[in-house]
């Protein structure tokens, strides 16, 4: 297999990381003013991920420094044609990170309001805007001849990137939903397993969609493959989160992200962004760095990505408990009038 | 303006506000490591208590250079894809890197230090805040490694086909002698600032309780703080200085324009003077620059180690530039600049460093000061080295116009591969999305620095806990060892941290 190909595989591999764990992430945050009633109760959904969500994220910036080391062209046509959206996403994880730090900081209901707001804000956008992109890539965007993006904002709004939007905004929430009935006790586990459920249909008919349209319209043979694991994903959530089968139900949403994101890849390759002329496409071939970087490329990820699956699945381990409003302790942040 | 000029001004912005929180972390990381081996290997509370003290601070700081540090592995594509299409072949290579083998433990190992404080055993925690600080390091010398190769590429060719630089060498980009200048530079700085910070705020406290009649408790528990701190200043001291020296000598080799430029050399000098005061218009223009303090000689030891040695000017450098890569273009940067930037980044840093020395006196042999001056000084000092390292990166940055990857002059060195700065810049983004985006993150960035502040402020201001003990039966940091996963261990006791 050539290595550019390897490489586009290794990418994909990098944003599945990224999308099964921060999805999750992203769907308790989204999940906030739903489920956390009270403080208290927000205070544990944010506990849930507390130890986790800062490891999670970097899969995204991993993703972000591979393309620019293995595909420079795609890193430059596709973050600077995706400008607005992109910026969008990074204001959005910019409060996200520092509402999680400094939240409890300050013991003060207004000022944890608005690192509430920000949490809220801050998951929702990026939640919705990757299936937005995403949809985007698949369906080829207007690139000119010297791969330069030349649409506008408004055409990155179709119908169908729109629809990519929802599918991700709806399954992440559920995927959150999922994971907290999964990490909670009591009250909790029972609210977001009861959501989990309701939710599990709507995500079931509006990503089957998304995957149909997308199989049909731009795809290829093969990733018929990926759209059935999606649907029997689906359809396992539905049945899962109806009998409370809590790690089930989990393993069901993670493996219809990884399905979403065989499928996705799958449409685009051979190439990483398709234009709508498809003679200004870049491809695996013309977008890709030397083979002499991409082979030194190869050894340090081959090295270092299991290292990081081990203690990252470590950590996961290490906070496996389940916790509920009993384990969070009274607030022992401060107030900035001083005493 | 155009949109050029606003995305060199993002730039700038954006990574000016993130490198004013990274060299604290990378500074104060390891310090609050040491603190927790102090506590683990001696058991005394007073490490414990400053431990969860610095800790806390730490994690404030942390959170806003993690947020930072998003945009900056993106804004190369969104405002600079001429530059990235460029250089990506070798560029992209050591910031992936950063992410794989550095970002990842940052981020993994700080969530299991701030949530494993009763769920990991003593040592395995402590461990995981040394990993955060390596790892810290780790990444700094990775983003060196890009940085260096557009002071001087190395490894590297041109390709005439495709017109892009493609890496040939990975270990020359890895082993840069401008990296290997850069990087100790860069690490004892944070160290210097970690240290300050550190020795500033509990200087602070030590003059308040003794003051208070509590000299003791200043004593035992700031005194030691103070120390580390202003050991840790003196030795980054030491350090700044002698990798400093070592960078001034390859940039006068590898980067003679911005030297010059450094010194307002306006005319090619043997035994070339070191300017003190400068006055007159610098604005890119050498007439009536007027040298008013100067020691002599200076600049050409300070390139060469030789005080006759003959310096470049600016305009003979020009003459010779535009013989080389082409007439029409500005080659030197902006003086006013890069000479005053260049003065307050040592002057700042030295600053520091000669406060830990006196304080290093105030507190001999065991003393403890209730000089309010001291206190005032050691809070004083907190900023200068935050803002020595600010004034140090932008005398490199802007030192390095109007070339974004500065070419290699030593003939050995790669063919071709440099490039323009305005080249550089996304033809497919318009000057109104640069603008759009350069105020939200200016307004954001200000918004969040304004919060930082008070926050840090007043987690200082509160001192460190009474008492770090906790209640529970097990102890600190215990879950009972011959049990560690007795089912009802601590099924229901409170989390030792939550957010």
């Amino acid at each position: 297999m050539e290595l550019s190909t390897v490489w586009f595989i290794l990418i994909a591999v990098l944003w599945t990381g990224y999308l099964v764990l921060e999805g999750f992430d992203f769907g308790v945050g989204m999940l906030l003013p739903v489920l956390g009633r009270g403080d208290k109760d927000r205070r544990l959904m944010i506990n849930t991920i507390g130890p986790v969500w800062d490891g999670n994220e970097v899969w995204l910036l991993t993703a972000g420094g591979a393309t620019f080391a293995a595909f420079p062209e795609w890193y430059a046509t596709m973050f600077s044609g995706f400008y607005l959206p992109l910026l969008l996403i990074l204001l959005a994880l910019i409060v996200r990170v520092v509402a999680f730090e400094w939240r409890g900081k300050i013991d003060d209901p207004a000022w944890r309001a608005w690192a509430d707001r920000a949490l809220v804000v801050g998951s929702w956008v990026p939640a919705v805007l990757w299936g937005v992109a995403f949809g985007n890539l698949v369906r080829g965007v207007h690139l000119d001849a010297d791969h330069q993006y030349v649409g506008t904002f408004f055409d990155l709004l179709n119908p169908y990137a729109l629809l990519g939007g929802a599918t991700t905004g709806l399954i992440f929430l559920t995927h959150g939903a999922v994971f907290l009935a999964l990490k909670t006790q009591g009250d909790m586990r029972h609210a977001a397993g009861a959501l989990a459920q309701r939710l599990a249909l709507v995500t079931a008919g509006v990503a089957g969609a998304f995957a149909v349209w997308t199989q049909v319209a731009y795809s290829v043979g093969w990733t018929w493959v990926a759209t059935a694991v999606a649907a029997a994903g689906l359809a396992a959530l539905v049945v899962t989160t109806r009998l409370r089968r809590e790690g089930r139900a989990f393993l069901a949403s993670a493996v219809t992200i990884v399905a979403a994101v065989v499928l996705i890849f799958g449409s685009m390759y051979p190439d990483v962004m398709p234009a709508l002329d498809p003679a200004n496409s870049l491809t695996v071939d013309n977008a890709s760095s030397t083979p002499y970087t991409l082979t030194v490329m190869t050894w340090v990820a081959v090295v270092l990505t299991p290292v990081v699956l081990l203690y990252q699945g470590w950590t996961y381990w290490v906070f496996r408990k389940r916790i509920s409003t009993a384990h969070i302790p009274e607030h022992t942040g401060l107030t900035f009038e001083r005493v | 303006m155009e949109a050029l000029e606003l995305a060199r001004w993002q730039f700038g912005i954006t990574t000016v506000y993130h490198f004013i929180l990274v060299p604290l972390t990378i500074g104060l990381s390891p310090l609050v490591a040491i603190m927790q081996t102090a506590w683990v290997r001696t058991g005394n509370e007073r490490w414990l208590r400053l431990t969860k003290f610095f800790g806390k601070l730490l994690l404030i700081n942390f959170a806003l250079g993690v947020a930072t540090g998003i945009v900056q592995e993106f804004q190369f594509g969104m405002n600079w894809s001429e530059y990235s299409r460029f250089v990506g072949d070798v560029f992209g290579a050591p910031l992936a890197m950063e992410a794989l083998a550095a970002f990842f433990v940052e981020s993994t190992f700080l969530g299991l230090w701030i949530f494993g404080w009763d769920k990991l055993p003593k040592r395995i925690h402590l461990a995981c805040i040394w990993a955060v600080a390596i790892a810290t390091t780790l990444s700094a010398y990775f983003i060196l490694a890009a940085n260096s190769w557009m002071q001087h590429p190395v490894g590297a060719v041109f390709n005439t086909e495709t017109g892009r630089a493609e890496m040939v060498d990975i270990g020359a980009v890895l082993t840069n002698v401008t990296l290997l200048a850069a990087f100790p530079h860069t690490i004892t700085a944070a160290l210097l600032t970690g240290g300050t910070f550190v020795a500033g705020i509990a200087a602070w406290w030590m003059v308040r309780l003794v003051r208070a009649g509590r000299a003791e408790e200043a004593r035992d528990v700031y005194r030691p703080a103070v120390m580390l701190g202003v050991v840790t200043m003196i030795v980054a001291g030491i350090g700044i200085g002698a990798s400093g020296d070592w960078q001034a000598k390859l940039m006068f080799d590898q980067q003679p324009m911005k030297m010059a430029s450094a010194e307002a050399l306006c005319e090619s000098e043997d035994g070339a003077s070191f300017s003190i005061l400068t006055i007159g218009d610098l604005s890119n223009s050498c007439d009536g620059v007027a040298h008013v303090i100067e020691i002599p000689g200076l600049t050409s030891y300070l390139a060469t180690g030789d005080f006759s040695a003959p310096i470049e000017g600016v305009e003979d450098l020009q003459a010779r530039y535009e013989a080389e890569y082409g007439e029409g273009v500005d080659y030197r940067p902006n003086l006013l600049v890069t000479y005053w930037s260049f003065r307050l980044m040592i002057g700042l840093a030295a600053g520091s460093v000669a406060l830990s020395l006196a304080a290093l006196w105030l507190t001999r042999r065991g003393r403890v000061t209730g000089n309010v001056w001291f206190a005032r000084l050691g809070i004083w000092a907190i900023p200068m080295p935050f803002l020595a390292s600010s004034f140090g990166w932008i005398f490199t940055e802007m030192g390095r116009q109007p070339w974004v990857v500065v070419p290699n002059p030593n003939p050995t060195g790669v063919d071709g591969v440099w490039m323009l700065t305005a080249r550089g810049v996304s033809t497919a983004v318009g000057p109104g999305a640069v603008l759009a985006s350069m105020i939200t993150f200016t307004v954001i960035y200000g918004v969040l620095g304004v919060i930082w502040f008070r926050l840090i402020r007043r987690y200082a201001v509160q001192g460190v806990a009474d008492s770090e003990v906790d209640p529970s039966p097990d102890g600190p940091n215990g879950r009972r060892p011959d049990h560690p996963d007795e089912p009802d261990d601590a099924s229901d006791r409170p989390l030792s941290f939550a957010y």
